[in-house]
């Protein structure tokens, strides 16, 4: 193991919170307000750290499961992902098809203790959810497929320290067709505008946030410390590919790919700001076109 | 060059997309307009070599018309019929978009079944020009309003243009300027018609036209 991967992991641990104060702030200053203090998402997380959990008699293991597979599903998930040009802790071949579905199993724990709450909310949600999802993975997968043809690898770790300026300059088009499928898988997963908007509590427009409504105390901080984790994760899943920025210099290629995360977050603070959240028979429209994209992009490097 | 071609063709493949998932006639009419001016640069590009005027000139032509003109005759029949969206198409557009991702497919299989006996420019172009003309045709019989069969008919125009312009290097600039006059007068003619319809019947669907025979 290496020693700028464990650096790393540890990095990302205490910083993704730090991710969602800085799209607050971005959002916040487009808005003209002073907005909430950078630290904010840690008191947030502490203060349900110190709470009890509260659980209705119809739930059963399932619901109390949900959070702790999921944490533990997105901290697999952290492993595998690289991070400016070091190699993750764990890196196997085949390891993009794990790191996509053990994403898939957090989601699909969230969905199960979502449905065993038996509300009829939370059950549309969590439809809702499945549905947008299983649109996502298509512009994910063949995404990812184009970056194993053109690096030649099947493990994450490879693959994007395969990515320099050479392969951007011989093949720029098919790299920036799925950077921005990415951008838009980034956007739907993490529940961002335009297609949730996390800061709404009308149920009718809620996708991600009705699914927790009745996780409380230490589960919700577990959830929320997964979510920022997430956006973390496909954060630099999308630097990777945007920022190919490899000196061998361990210091210098992670101060590099925090900046761009940072950047990536602000874009996404901005996205928000700007934009309205899409209609619900929009959003499949909008996932299939991501997935034109990334198809398009694979015809481009397989021709 | 071949990499700017390759660009070229990329964003006209995306313009295409672009008209397939869009419910906006404006937007559309823009859309098109912008692969006016993909054409022209593709012309120019694929005659790199030459150093004659011909190019040029058929460049800025199909610039100004296709980028500028039509789309100013169409927005003025759009701001007449005083129409801003297609309600309902034939086809969603999430099917659209699934079935223009079929399409690319099947004209790279088709592509790479046709030899041809003069390289093409890139290798990209046959494919993208097949699927330009397949969405003019798609957008054709999907669409109900006459603005959008009007804009598949242009969309169709360009798949061949741009199937001309890279795979045959000498074609006389008579026929290409014929060509385009046709086009222009095609053009005019519907964008006249469309506002004549529109007066008469308060509307432009063409699927409730069946309902005027005698």
């Amino acid at each position: 193991m290496h020693l700028a991967a464990i650096l790393h992991t540890l990095f990302a641990l205490v910083f993704a919170p730090f991710l969602l104060s800085m799209i607050n702030r971005t959002k916040a200053i487009v808005a003209g307000r002073t907005g909430q203090p950078l630290l904010q998402p840690y008191s947030d997380l502490w203060k349900l750290l110190q709470k009890g959990a509260v659980y209705s008699r119809t739930t059963t293991w399932v619901f109390r499961a949900g959070p702790v597979v999921g944490l533990a599903a997105v901290l697999t998930a952290l492993l595998v992902m690289p991070f400016g040009g070091a190699r993750a802790p764990v890196a196997f071949s085949g390891d993009l098809l794990f790191f996509a579905y053990v994403l898939g199993l957090l989601r699909v724990m969230t969905v199960f203790a979502a449905l065993d709450t038996g509300s009829s909310f939370e059950g549309m949600g969590a439809s809702r959810e499945v549905t947008f999802s299983a649109l996502a993975e298509p512009a994910l997968l063949l995404g990812l497929a184009v970056l194993a043809r053109q690096t030649d690898s099947l493990s994450l770790s490879t693959m994007f320290a395969g990515i320099t300026s050479d392969l951007w300059r011989g093949s720029g088009p098919a790299l920036a067709l799925i950077s921005l499928a990415f951008f838009i898988v980034f956007l739907t997963e993490n529940a961002r505008m335009p297609i949730d908007d996390p800061t709404t509590h009308l149920e009718l427009t809620m996708i991600h946030e009705v699914m927790i409504l009745d996780h409380g105390g230490p589960d919700l901080a577990y959830i929320l410390y997964g979510n920022a984790l997430k956006l973390w994760i496909l954060g630099s899943l999308l630097v990777g590919i945007i920022m190919p920025v490899r000196s061998g210099h361990v210091w210098l290629d992670n101060s590099v790919a925090c900046v761009a995360i940072v950047g990536v977050a602000i874009l996404t603070g901005l996205i928000e700001s700007a934009m309205a959240r899409l209609r619900l028979l929009h959003v499949p429209q909008l996932l299939v076109g991501a997935g034109v994209l990334s198809a398009l992009a694979l015809v481009l490097v397989l021709r | 060059m071949s990499t700017w071609i390759d660009l070229v063709l990329i964003l006209l493949v995306l313009s295409d997309f672009a008209l397939l998932g869009s419910s906006r006639l404006g937007a559309c009419i823009r859309f098109v307009a912008v692969q006016g001016v993909l054409l022209g640069a593709l012309t120019l590009a694929a005659h790199e070599e030459t150093t004659s005027l011909r190019p040029v000139i058929l460049a800025v032509l199909s610039v100004g018309l296709k980028g500028a003109a039509f789309p100013w005759l169409l927005l003025r029949a759009l701001r007449e019929a005083n129409i801003r969206r297609e309600i309902e198409p034939f086809v969603g557009y999430t099917l659209s978009l699934l079935i223009g991702a079929v399409a690319l497919g099947s004209s790279l299989w088709l592509s790479s079944r046709l030899p041809l006996p003069t390289p093409p420019v890139s290798s990209l172009l046959v494919p993208v020009a097949f699927f330009t003309s397949i969405v003019g045709l798609f957008l054709i019989i999907s669409r109900k309003k006459a603005l959008t069969q009007v804009l598949g008919y242009l969309v169709l125009e360009n798949g061949i243009y741009a199937f001309g312009v890279g795979t045959v290097q000498q074609t006389p600039m008579l026929v290409e300027l014929g060509v385009l006059l046709d086009v222009f007068v095609a053009v005019f003619v519907m964008g006249i018609t469309v506002f004549h319809i529109n007066r008469q019947f308060d509307h432009i669907d063409t699927d409730r036209m069946a309902v005027l025979k005698d």
